[in-house]
């Protein structure tokens, strides 16, 4: 029995990132991360601002390749497949990503959450509607906007766009999705919406999450990472690493005696 | 209301000083606008008539309409437009989307597209003739046309070219400026659910540019049309009694138009109303592009709140 366990949670491994460190021009950004992202799991990762987290969470779709001077070493496996020798565009649309503040499209509600499977060629608009509808019904969404697919997406308010960028992220069928401080731009009642949807999703997707409110990953992650400047202190399940955690630096940083 | 002024006269002269000057130099720029239009609408707008829109000059131009000039003008903008806005915009394009912020040769065309934004309308107007009707026209002629006389001449597509260059640094330098409003934010957005660099640029960052670009290039033509130096010597006719038939004839163009009227002409006190008439004409079409490009811009702006 504990060695089907055992087992199990090796199989379920999603992303397995190993050695990798990042570089800002001269400077070493990430350093010599080690680390494995469960499938169908949420995973937290909290640390002071400027600790990297942001810029690790972007190594994994590969944003970081927008940007002159930034480059990476090392490997991070998605399903046995190396993410910094696939087609990056082909990668986008397995690991999705919602950004810090919402980003929707100057374009309709329905034409952003479409704008993804429409890149991939979907021309039939049933098709493209069923899409829509079922993205945005994953998203909590729906109800409000049923009414109105074609007014603009910027007539809605800043929670509701931060659900159109999860919906519009979820069009394409994402194996993970990257949440980048998703509630950091929200108030508390459109920030508690999010997070039952995250929770929700986990259901779907492998999610990874990077937060500065640590609230926020206790509330909703399954594992945690703590990172500082550029390297991994501890990570570990949420439980753990909230109640007794092994290294002095996370038990100070979580008892907010640094932040 | 007085009273609180000259208080804060006294009381703190520096800054009202300032505020004064400041209102004065205003006054002044307001007094000008207002001296020039209304002379213009005084003297212009008698002689605007149905008439006057659809007839040609007659009687050594101190009779009769400007009809011959509204067309050329109509025509040289509608070509140059077709000519100059797609080449400034895949420039813009290229410098804002493509080139790195580090790329030489952006920096090179850069500096180019700000040098030719400071070159004075005539010397776009010399080159046109020495460089479009001189060499092109003349080279296209002996390789076509067996050396006759057709294309190495003063005539409508060359003045076109000269005036889409002309207005080229313009449409470069506002469609950068509108393809800089859209945010990095948008751009990883498409990024993030896997879009090619092209499908950024053309799906997102054209669409949400649209508003900016549109308005620059409609100011930029507004502005080529009421210019007259560069058309001087590559197409505009003093006097053409028809319309321009094909794109290698002379036409008539209202700046020049007025120009001739009020240096060339035999009788320049009997043309004076038509003068007047013809600028107030001019006017309006520029000022009904800037209006058009108002409206583009207020419309958008609505729909992207």
């Amino acid at each position: 029995m504990a060695e089907n366990n055992n087992k199990n949670s090796i199989t379920n491994i999603k992303i397995e990132v190993k050695e990798l460190n990042f570089y800002y021009g001269q400077v070493n950004a990430l350093k010599n991360i080690n680390l494995s992202f469960i499938a169908k799991h949420v995973t937290a990762i909290i640390g002071p601002s400027g600790c990297g987290k942001s810029t690790f969470l972007r190594t994994l779709n590969r944003m970081h390749e927008l940007y002159p001077d930034q480059r990476i070493e090392g490997k991070a496996i998605l399903d046995g497949k190396d993410i910094f020798e696939m087609d990056a565009m082909e990668l986008r649309s397995k690991i999705g990503m919602v950004f810090q503040r919402p980003n929707p499209f100057s374009k309709s509600i329905f034409e952003n959450v479409a704008f993804g499977p429409r890149i991939r060629g979907e021309r039939n608009s049933n098709k493209l509607s069923e899409i829509v509808e079922s993205s945005l019904i994953k998203a909590g969404l729906w109800d409000e906007v049923k009414e109105k697919l074609k007014a603009s997406a910027y007539e809605l308010s800043g929670g509701q766009q931060q659900r159109l960028c999860i919906a519009r992220a979820l069009a394409v069928n994402p194996e993970v999705l990257l949440f980048d401080e998703p509630t950091s731009a929200l108030d508390p009642i459109a920030t508690a919406k999010i997070e039952e949807l995250i929770v929700e999703l986990k259901k779907i997707v492998t999610i990874i999450i990077v937060t500065h409110n640590m609230q926020q990953a206790a509330r909703i992650s399954d594992n945690t990472v703590f990172m500082m400047l550029g390297e991994i202190i501890e990570s570990g399940s949420t439980d753990k690493i909230f109640t007794a955690p092994n290294e002095k630096l996370t038990e100070d940083y979580i008892t907010g005696r640094f932040g | 209301m007085a009273n609180k002024i000259l208080y804060q006269l006294v009381k703190r002269p520096g800054d009202s000083t300032m505020v004064l000057l400041t209102f004065i130099a205003t006054l002044i720029i307001m007094a000008i606008l207002t001296v020039i239009l209304t002379t213009i609408g005084i003297f212009g707008a008698p002689h605007v008539s149905l008439d006057f829109l659809i007839k040609a000059p007659e009687e050594g131009m101190t009779e009769g309409g400007i009809y011959p000039a509204i067309i050329g003008t109509t025509l040289l903008v509608i070509t140059m437009s077709i000519m100059g806005l797609p080449v400034g915009l895949i420039t813009a394009v290229f410098l804002h989307e493509y080139a790195g912020e580090k790329s030489k040769l952006a920096n090179i065309v850069r500096f180019a597209v700000n040098n030719l934004a400071g070159v004075p309308a005539i010397v776009y107007g010399i080159f046109g003739l020495s460089f479009f009707v001189f060499f092109l026209g003349t080279q296209i002629d002996s390789l076509f046309y067996g050396g006759n006389l057709k294309w190495g001449k003063p005539a409508l597509i060359w003045a076109s070219c000269t005036m889409a260059l002309l207005t080229l640094p313009v449409v470069i330098v506002s469609v950068e400026e509108a393809l800089r409003t859209v945010t990095r934010d948008e751009r990883e957005a498409a990024y993030a659910l896997g879009a090619t660099h092209w499908e950024v640029v053309h799906r997102v960052v054209i669409p949400k540019a649209l508003g900016g670009i549109l308005t620059g290039g409609i100011l930029a033509v507004s502005r080529g049309a009421g210019e007259v130096a560069p058309v001087l010597f590559t197409g505009a006719a003093y006097f053409l009694p028809e319309l321009p038939r094909s794109f290698s004839d002379q036409f008539m163009e209202m700046g020049y138009h007025i120009f001739v009227m009020s240096t060339q002409s035999h009788d320049i006190d009997a043309t004076k109303p038509i003068q007047f008439a013809t600028t107030l004409v001019l006017l309006l079409l520029t000022f009904s592009l800037n209006f058009v490009a108002v409206l583009m811009r207020r419309r958008i702006r609505i729909t992207r709140r």
